[in-house]
């Protein structure tokens, strides 16, 4: 399997008066065509970060500070800025968490959406428009003829989300990087929005980088999930052995702490603590302090290593731990 | 349910907000006034000790009611009792004075709700140097054994509330908000600006609380899985009405108004046991111009002619004319 995109020992960091700031510390996850790759984790464990890093985007004081980050084999994290801008749209599409501040207001959803076409393509205006047209059909929105004359402000959060979509699409990228796409839309709307995206990148063969707090969205979108803390991944691996057997202690705690429709329960599993600043990221194992089973071998940095069909970074699966508990 | 002894009832409460365009503008282009319904004819009652549930999306009114039930905003019609009380009719201080020290209320956003330039101890202590209910020393001891209670420590009382995450901050609010010796506590989204591992250790504490003081909770939120995990009774909002009410269980098992199942089904299923997640088609309408008939109408995949013209009552806890008919139907076998 050649990976379509391939992170390697990724590295940012903010600098400040006190001293760098060590917000990604050694991610390394790939992305084959076509499969939906879920980032999971709470606010502050670097999901969006990741995604700002891919495309080039941090702001600063952010930098990327070591790694490197591969498309298609070639590397993409030392671009100048004029090609990094052709990749982002062209191959790489993005969405946005809040539909209203990624589109232009004072521009048609058609200029915006031609716009983009005639950018990535060797369309005439016309075709484009024909295309934009197009677009907005498959992203599900009624009478797409009419509408894509309209502004964003005449569309509804959800049909706006769509757009953002189509927009993301338009150029046929062979990645998406959707970050919180469904988290400012209501449940039942989230849902339309979510077989939308699963739709289109499958047709289009596009894959996805699906960055969400949101683990039931994951569960029925994802193929695999890397699951993030302290700006480290934890855990990565299938989306249903994650999800239903968890090996990080941290993986495990997070997915107690969900409440479900299916049963009802007397208490919730709640992990202790908070996940610490990034000035407080503690020396070996970031989840040791709030670890249940924390032991003698944390004080080091667990690497991020396989366990079976899945990777994990903790020392209770080491393998001669492993072995010493099977006898 | 009106048997129990309840300690909030809830009559033909309505809230409508004027939202025309100034008059001139009004006059020059002959629009007539627009009227957003956002609370439109609720009733229901709360029973002392319960938890109940209500749950709705963006613009169902879930929040203009708990304003309204506690207080903060004068109802445009019907009534709120509290233990007896309407606390917007009676003219006695005394009377009002006693059922606002039983009433608090959390708030979604811990980073708004504290006064950043107050001391913790200060945040905590004010309700009950409000109500006069103990003397500065007095007050200080009893901030110390709230903080306890919620999981912080007394010497947090000299801190600011910038130093302390969501998690901690909500927990400051919720000691202000028992520090009156409450029994009605009004809680709006509490845990949906916060990550699910600090939600579990906020909604477990909520319960603690409710069993060690004997709460009773109105719970606003637009997460299923929360209400079903906090809740008593569930009831549920659509564009100002309530379409159906219902002990917990019963509801999330026998949902009885399309709303509800589709509410549901809505929401993505993490066991992945294969349940297909169906989305429905439409988005809530504008509260502003709101379809004739049954509110639902427009999205319901059980619609029939009735509901196109006439708007079903809420009778036998639901508001649905198929329901009223063959009670069940909707049911998951």
């Amino acid at each position: 399997m050649s990976a379509l995109l391939s992170v390697r020992d990724l590295r940012v960091e903010f600098v400040t008066r006190k001293g760098p700031l060590v917000a990604l510390d050694g991610i390394s996850f790939d992305i084959a065509p076509g499969e939906v790759l879920g980032m999971v984790g709470e606010s502050g464990a670097g999901k969006s970060l990741t995604g700002l890093a891919i495309i080039n985007l941090l702001d600063p004081p952010g930098r990327i500070a070591g790694g490197e980050i591969r498309l298609e084999g070639s590397r993409i994290d030392n671009l100048p800025p004029a090609r990094m801008r052709e990749i982002r749209g062209r191959r790489i599409g993005i969405i946005f968490q809040d539909p209203l501040t990624s589109l232009n207001p004072l521009l048609r959803i058609g200029d915006q959406l031609a716009e983009t076409i005639l950018a990535h393509t060797s369309l005439t205006r016309r075709q484009a428009r024909e295309r934009a047209i197009a677009w907005l059909g498959e992203v599900g929105i009624p009478s797409p003829e009419k509408r894509i004359d309209g502004y964003p402000h005449e569309f509804s959060g959800g049909m706006r989300q769509r757009v953002v979509i189509a927009l993301a699409l338009c150029a046929e990228p062979a990645l998406v990087i959707a970050d919180e796409p469904t988290t400012a839309l209501d449940v039942s709307v989230q849902a339309q929005i979510i077989a939308v995206l699963k739709n289109l990148t499958r047709r289009h063969g596009a894959a996805v980088m699906l960055i969400t707090h949101d683990m039931g969205v994951i569960a029925e979108t994802a193929d695999r999930v890397a699951v993030m803390y302290a700006g480290r991944i934890v855990e990565i691996g299938e989306v249903g052995e994650v999800v239903r057997h968890p090996l990080h202690p941290y993986a495990q705690g997070l997915m107690a702490a969900i409440p479900t429709l299916e049963a009802r329960v007397r208490r919730l599993a709640q992990i202790p603590g908070a996940m610490p600043r990034l000035s407080a990221i503690p020396r070996g194992c970031a989840f040791a302090p709030r670890c249940p089973r924390v032991f003698d071998r944390c004080v080091e940095r667990p690497l991020l290593l396989p366990v079976g069909d899945r990777s994990a970074a903790c020392w209770l699966y080491e393998a001669p731990v492993v072995a010493e508990a099977r006898q | 349910m009106s048997a129990a002894d309840p300690i909030v009832v809830v009559r033909g409460l309505r809230r409508v907000f004027d939202v025309s365009p100034p008059w001139l503008s009004r006059l020059i282009d002959r629009e007539p006034r627009r009227l957003l319904k956002a609370v439109d004819g609720l009733d229901f009652s709360i029973v002392r000790g319960e938890t109940l549930g209500l749950v709705g999306e963006s613009g169902s009114g879930k929040s203009t009611l708990a304003r309204m039930v506690v207080g903060l905003l004068a109802a445009s019609a019907g009534q709120v009792l509290i233990e007896g009380v309407d606390l917007a009719a009676t003219g006695d201080p005394a009377a009002r004075r006693a059922v606002r020290r039983r009433m608090q209320m959390i708030f979604q956003d811990p980073f708004a709700s504290l006064n950043p330039r107050w001391r913790i101890g200060a945040i905590i202590a004010e309700p009950i140097l409000a109500f006069g209910l103990a003397g500065r020393q007095a007050a200080a001891r009893r901030v110390g054994e709230l903080l306890n209670l919620v999981g912080l420590h007394p010497a947090d009382s000299r801190k600011f509330p910038h130093e302390f995450s969501g998690g901690q901050r909500q927990r400051i609010a919720i000691a202000r908000a028992i520090a009156s010796n409450p029994d009605f506590i009004v809680c709006d989204e509490p845990t949906s600006a916060l990550d699910v591992s600090i939600q579990a250790q906020i909604l477990n504490l909520m319960r603690d609380l409710q069993d060690r003081l004997g709460l009773t909770y109105l719970l606003i939120t637009h997460n299923l899985a929360v209400v079903r995990f906090m809740a008593t009774r569930v009831g549920v909002m659509y564009l100002g009405r309530l379409v159906e009410i219902g002990e917990t269980e019963a509801l999330f098992a026998k949902p009885r108004h399309p709303y509800t199942r589709m509410l549901l089904d809505a929401v993505p299923d993490l066991s992945m046991s294969g349940r297909a997640r169906t989305p429905v088609g439409g988005e809530p309408p504008n509260p502003i111009d709101q379809p004739p008939g049954c509110p639902f109408h427009p999205r319901c995949p059980r619609a029939i002619e009735v509901c196109r013209t006439e708007t079903p009552a809420f009778v036998d806890d639901v508001a649905c004319h198929l329901a009223h008919g063959d009670p069940g139907w909707l049911g998951r076998e």
